[in-house]
């Protein structure tokens, strides 16, 4: 089926010509009255204005946080958790609606946002409603008479900044332990992806307690500063690439606070010999493995961009691969048939169309794709491009930096040892990928490999309950596991002596 | 500032576009700015462009030449991956990322490769 584009009639999503800020429970127009249109990249045309704001819009929402951080804080585990699930339930309830909305603004296909973004956000909030319900406070008897506690209290108010590749499933991952640990939040999204998160906030605005959660809405050089610098945030979080994250972590310095970065990746996906040794189900699950490259359009902080296959069964396997890659469905992005959508934005495209360059001036071969997408019709001026795969060695560009794009590099190697240097052969550590019938083989990559998650015999999977997280320089910090409470919260010790002696010191 | 062992950094030349947008940038800001190349995820592969000084450099962060004055850096670990890239500085129509600063006009900063023959002839080549 296809859905009807936000803003035209009979559109499951309401669309207000232009957002004002979160703030404080209300939608407060920017101080300095600024405003700039938010495109579509799937026609490249607009959908509606947001609040171009300035440094007195973060201070607005700061004010409006630190107003609420102390009722908030003080709430029980229960009454928190109760507003997280109902966040859920009511981002269940307009799951289309959402759905729809992500997808328009993102450019990712809407059967990925019907089938993941949006029921993995919900599930988020569920996850982490029971968890800060079973966090326990712990207890040490450090002598007959003197007991230590710790108790888990919430930092305050939180700094979080989101990227524009999973606007509400990444705001959902930051805000769900935030919230649950008792924090409140001042929440930038992305430049390019500013919409939906708004439009999660109609949903749950009259959930929240006005101050809980804040939403303020431009540029990072303007306002990203402005809250990552700020001395009135007590943690923050970044999703994003490295200079950013460094700048991030510098104005934490200043600041003397914890940060968490997800930063970039380069994530290998090892195809073993034995995978092919067997004409079943589970190669056909390798191949779609492979193609996962393409899942988001590639804009994907783990996409497994590098794929290293077995020399043995190359040939093969890389023929079923491009066959498969060859019938990806492109276009447009509300339609359930449709597998990859446009690129997020005109500069994703110029960046993705020159790395292409770079790959074959390297000497790269282009296995399939390489060009824009021509779509047509009311989508000719997307920016699609098509899904790619070039061939060549790990030494080369294209296999060292993050495209951000659905283009894979692939190459071969001998043995499990080629296999482990190749795959370690990168400045990053965000994600990899092992398929084997060997279970062996398979646990012993999985602990050599320099990576916060090794998905075995599986990819792309974003379950609650899985920590995520960068080794090397993809970041700090791991989410979508109950650890990241600790990230939110920082420990009270009571030491206390029932004893009635005195020291004898004095 | 080259470590030990550490492969030389490649060249930073830019085109006449990008230094005008770099003179109008920091007339309007009264003062210099400083170019970091970036890597990796949403932003990534672009100049991040902040006042002069904003980003604290380290001794891993090579300096690869100035444009009007303004310095431009490279992790030496990324010049490394990158195989010590000639790279041209440019502009091109959309938003800045990041927490970049634009030259205003609906512009921001790039960089492109420089083709290596480039270096010989002493220009820069200018695919993207």
């Amino acid at each position: 089926m296809k859905y009807t584009p936000p803003g035209q009639t009979g559109s499951i999503v309401s669309v207000q010509p232009r957002y004002e800020n979160f703030i404080g429970g209300k939608w407060l127009p920017p101080v300095a009255g600024r405003y700039r249109v938010n495109l579509s990249p799937a026609t490249a045309k607009p959908i509606c204005e947001v609040a171009e704001s300035t440094p007195e819009d973060v201070e607005l929402a700061l004010d409006a946080a630190h107003a609420a951080k102390d009722e908030w804080a003080e709430k029980s585990s229960a009454q928190r958790a109760a507003v997280l699930n109902k966040i859920a339930d009511a981002i269940d309830e307009h799951r289309e609606m959402l759905s729809v909305t992500e997808s328009w603004e993102n450019g990712k296909p809407v059967r990925e946002t019907l089938a993941a973004d949006i029921p993995l956000a919900a599930d988020h909030f569920r996850y982490f409603a029971a968890a800060i319900r079973s966090e326990e406070s712990e207890i040490s008897e450090i002598d007959k008479d003197l007991i230590a506690y710790h108790f888990k209290e919430p930092l305050g108010v939180v700094g979080q900044i989101i990227p524009f590749n999973f606007p509400l499933l990444m705001a959902a991952w930051k805000l769900a332990p935030a919230l649950a640990a008792g924090n409140c939040s001042v929440l930038k999204p992305a430049s390019p992806t500013p919409w939906s998160i708004l439009k999660l906030m109609e949903v749950v605005q009259d959930i929240l307690p006005p101050g809980v959660v804040n939403v303020v809405t431009g540029p990072g050089a303007e306002i990203g500063k402005a809250l990552a610098a700020n001395p009135r945030i007590a943690k923050v979080a970044f999703t994003g690439e490295t200079v950013t994250g460094r700048l991030i972590m510098q104005y934490a310095a200043e600041n003397i606070i914890p940060v968490t970065l997800e930063l970039g990746g380069k994530s290998p996906n090892i195809f073993f010999a034995d995978v092919m040794a067997d004409q079943d189900e589970f190669v056909d699950k390798a191949v779609e493995g492979l193609v996962l490259y393409a899942f988001n359009k590639g804009e994907v902080c783990t996409c497994p961009s590098r794929a290293l296959i077995q020399e043995s069964i190359y040939d093969r396997f890389i023929a079923l691969a491009l066959d498969r890659i060859g019938q990806i469905k492109q276009g447009n992005p509300l339609d359930t048939e449709t597998m990859m959508g446009p690129q997020n934005s005109a500069q994703q495209l110029a960046k993705i169309t020159s790395y292409v360059e770079i790959g074959t001036n390297e000497g790269a071969e282009v296995l399939i794709g390489g060009h824009r997408a021509d779509i047509g019709g009311e989508f000719a001026d997307g920016y699609f491009f098509e899904p790619t795969v070039l061939k060549g060695h790990n030494k080369m560009r294209v296999f060292q930096e993050e495209i951000f794009g659905p283009v894979l590099a692939v190459t071969t190697f001998t043995d499990e040892a080629d296999a482990l240097s190749i795959a370690n052969d990168t400045l990053y550590g965000l994600g990899a990928g092992v398929w084997t019938r060997d279970g062996s083989r398979a646990y012993r990559m999985g602990r050599a490999i320099k990576a916060g998650r090794v998905w075995t015999n599986c990819y792309h999977q974003y379950p609650a309950g899985a920590a995520f997280g960068g080794y090397k320089i993809s970041g700090v910090g791991r989410e979508t596991h109950k650890m990241m409470l600790e990230h939110y919260s920082q420990t009270k010790n009571l030491l206390v002596s029932y004893g009635t002696k005195p020291l004898g010191l004095f | 500032m080259t470590g030990t062992g550490q492969p030389q950094a490649g060249r930073i030349s830019a085109t006449p576009a990008a230094r005008e947008a770099i003179k109008r940038l920091c007339a309007a800001r009264g003062g210099p700015v400083m170019f970091v190349q970036s890597a990796g995820c949403c932003a990534g592969s672009v100049p991040m462009c902040f006042p002069a000084g904003e980003f604290i450099t380290g001794v891993h962060d090579l300096l690869l030449g100035k444009i009007e004055g303004c310095p431009v850096y490279i992790d030496s670990a990324l010049n490394a991956a990158w195989n010590s890239p000639d790279l041209v500085l440019d502009v091109a129509d959309g938003e800045p990322e990041g927490f970049s600063l634009g030259p205003g006009r609906g512009q921001r900063f790039i960089t492109r490769a420089a083709c290596k023959e480039s270096r010989q002839h002493g220009s820069p080549g200018s695919f993207q």
